[in-house]
């Protein structure tokens, strides 16, 4: 045991005098590994990226939710066979929230763009939605300061709006937004709540950036009562999602009225889709990742292997010295892959410092951090790949004949 | 005094394509502790050749080859790699110092196989350069010594453990001869502290130092005499 630890640390000092005398070499004969450690390393922080956006925007609106829409989520059906058909309107909205007896809320949802005025200030392009009191549930987002408005504003098409955390920072960054009046297009609204900061996800537009108006005030001041609207109901509870969705179905085909040999004319898209659709994009990042890694460390590996046998080969007299000396083949094998190993975890390392920036700009689309583990694992892939890809070399050094290898100039 | 060294019938053959080269053709030699022999011969006579056997860096062809008693002819690498730590130092015509490691590390290298610990080895190869008068150099790089110099570290390293023989092939073939009668001098002194010392030489000036001489050609022992003018080095100088 001590045997091998004293040969172990002789083997690192003399590598680690090997790759200082051959700084250049040494470097580049590290790029495919530093490309391999750079891919696997972003891989490893977009996927939990990934996953801490979609917790954070996505799991927030809820699992019990139904979205009662024209489309289905994720595409991959026909589009041109359903493009053409109907729009769901208020009054499918009504029918659900009379018959809908596994639900607990059934809101309308509807939107457009318009600017939004305060005073001198202005936000282009914003999302303005109509929607009800319900939305305040169904949604599953919270109000931070005031409060949403009431079924009876509501009902009565009331000019209150609640409004997004960013339309609340660009609009009122030094005073407080609520009871104050703002435009909305054309129309004085004012403002009862701002809702908590939501984030964004997948560089979708952004929810804090959003007015949500009185669904009867919308119609008669954005929209005709013809456009299409979304329905979201929120079942009575998680378990009980399924067969909400069913009796949704069922009052939805009646109220379109639709035979019984029809299809659906309507999707009531559910987050599950949601969650398919982000682990296939998930799926697709590891897959092509997983594949440039392992691309980049077999072409580095084949690198570090024929470096070092030119290494063995240059350093055949030093090898036969040691021999000379009394090293055992464990020992001079022991202290080329060693060599090897440190080599590619100097590849490890550059790559790790490489891919550190380059994490924060992916932090930029997607807010996220490197995990720790991904570090561990890419500096034990290093190693690994450096025992691998030396064994080959080493083995050849250490069966080397002492006599030959003195004699080699 | 007992014996050492027994060669017998040792035999070494070359396989050069086609060709057979029969470096050594029957060797028979018993060397006994604390001797001081030179091997003397004309150049491809077969003296590199015995002296890589008798420091267990080569295998004889044929022959028996017996060290403190036991047989290493028919060990395998791993074995003779443990007696060449253990029981022999060799020094080399071209020094064969480690380039990038300073005096101390080069000297330390046969302990560290040996597996001493760290503080155990430092001692030992301290003790090994002051015999050799080089402390002062301890952390010189063999670059920045003279020719003299390197050969010195190369005789502490072969030094430091302590072995049954000290082999040396034309340890002044690459010195001029002031320095090379200062390596003598060197053996001399080791062999006066009860060394058992074997130099391969082509000088007759250098082989007088040793007590016996063995002359060599064409892979045979053709004379085994005592040396009748002894020469010994006038001062054995320490720097
Ligand atoms: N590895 C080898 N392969 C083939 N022939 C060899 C090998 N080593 C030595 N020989 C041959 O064996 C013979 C003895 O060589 P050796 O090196 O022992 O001679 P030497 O007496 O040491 O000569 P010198 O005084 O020039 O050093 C020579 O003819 C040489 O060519
Ligand atoms: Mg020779």
């Amino acid at each position: 045991m001590r045997y091998l630890l004293t040969e172990f640390k002789e083997g690192l000092l003399i590598s680690l005098q090997a790759i200082r005398a051959n700084k250049m070499r040494s470097a580049l004969t590290t790029l495919g590994i530093v490309i391999g450690i750079v891919s696997v390393t972003l891989m490893g922080t977009a996927i939990e990226g990934l996953d801490r956006a979609f917790n954070k925007s996505i799991a927030a609106i809820g699992a019990d939710v139904l979205y009662v829409q024209k489309f289905p989520w994720g595409g991959g059906q026909d589009w041109w066979r359903i493009r053409n058909r109907r729009d769901i309107q208020i009054r499918h909205e009504r029918a659900i929230e009379k018959q809908a007896s596994l639900a607990q809320a059934v809101t309308p949802v509807t939107g457009t763009r318009r600017q939004v005025k305060y005073e001198r200030k202005l936000v282009e392009n914003v999302v303005v939605v109509g929607t009800d009191a319900d939305f305040i549930e169904t949604a599953g987002a919270t109000i931070a300061f005031g409060r949403f408005f009431t079924p009876m504003e509501a009902d009565g098409g009331r000019p209150v709006c609640a409004i997004g955390s960013e339309i609340a920072v660009n609009l009122f960054p030094n005073e407080n937004p609520i009871g104050k009046t703002i435009k909305v297009g054309n129309y004085a609204y004012r403002v009862v709540g701002v809702f908590e900061r939501q984030g964004n996800f997948l560089g979708m537009e952004s929810l804090d950036n959003r007015v949500y108006i009185p669904i009867n005030r919308f119609f008669s001041e954005f929209a005709n009562s013809r456009q299409g609207i979304q329905v979201w109901v929120k079942a009575v509870s998680l378990d009980q999602v399924e067969n909400a969705k069913e009796e949704v179905r069922g009052i939805m085909r009646k109220a379109r009225g639709l035979k019984p040999r029809d299809e659906d004319d309507f999707a009531i898209n559910q987050q599950e889709i949601l969650i398919q659709t982000f682990n296939s994009i998930g799926v697709v990042i590891a897959g092509v990742g997983l594949f440039i890694t392992g691309l980049a460390l077999f072409v580095g590996g084949i690198g570090i292997m024929n470096i070092m046998f030119v290494s063995v080969t240059e350093r055949t007299k030093e090898i036969g010295i040691r021999k000379a000396i009394g090293a055992p083949r464990r020992a001079i094998l022991l202290q080329f892959l060693v060599e090897s190993a440190a080599l590619c975890l100097l590849g490890g390392i550059i790559g790790l410092a490489t891919a550190f920036p380059l994490s924060l700009i992916i932090d930029q689309v997607l807010p996220t951090a490197m995990p720790v583990s991904i570090v561990i694992v890419a500096l034990l892939v290093s190693i690994f790949v450096g025992i691998v890809s030396g064994f080959l070399p080493a083995y050849r050094a250490s069966r080397l004949d002492p006599v030959d290898a003195l004699r080699y100039e | 005094m007992s014996t050492i060294i027994r060669l017998f019938n040792i035999t070494k053959v070359y396989q050069m394509g086609e060709e057979e080269v029969h470096a050594l053709q029957g060797v028979n030699l018993e060397i006994k502790k604390n001797e001081y022999v030179a091997i003397m011969g004309p150049s491809g006579s077969g003296k590199s050749t015995l002296m890589n056997i008798i420091g267990c860096l080569d295998t004889p062809t044929a022959g028996l080859y017996e060290l403190n008693g036991t047989n290493v002819s028919e060990m395998n690498d791993n074995q003779l790699a443990k007696i060449r730590n253990k029981e022999i130092g060799f020094v080399f015509q071209t020094f064969n110092l480690l380039a990038r490691s300073d005096v101390l590390h080069n000297v330390e290298l046969p302990l560290i196989y040996g597996g001493f610990s760290s503080a155990e080895r430092k001692r030992l190869a301290k003790e090994a350069i002051e015999r050799v008068g080089l402390s002062d150099r301890m952390h010189h790089k063999p670059n920045e010594l003279s020719g003299g110099q390197r050969q010195r570290v190369a005789i502490a390293r072969a030094l430091v453990t302590n072995p049954s023989i000290l082999l040396a092939d034309e340890p002044t073939g690459n010195l001029d001869s002031r320095t090379g009668e200062e390596i003598m001098g060197l053996f001399d002194m080791l062999h006066q502290q009860g060394n058992t010392i074997i130099v391969v030489t082509h000088e007759e000036e250098i082989a007088a130092h040793a007590h016996r001489m063995v002359r060599i050609r064409d892979g045979k022992v053709e004379r085994d005499e005592m040396v009748k003018h002894r020469r010994i080095a006038k001062s054995i100088v320490t720097s």
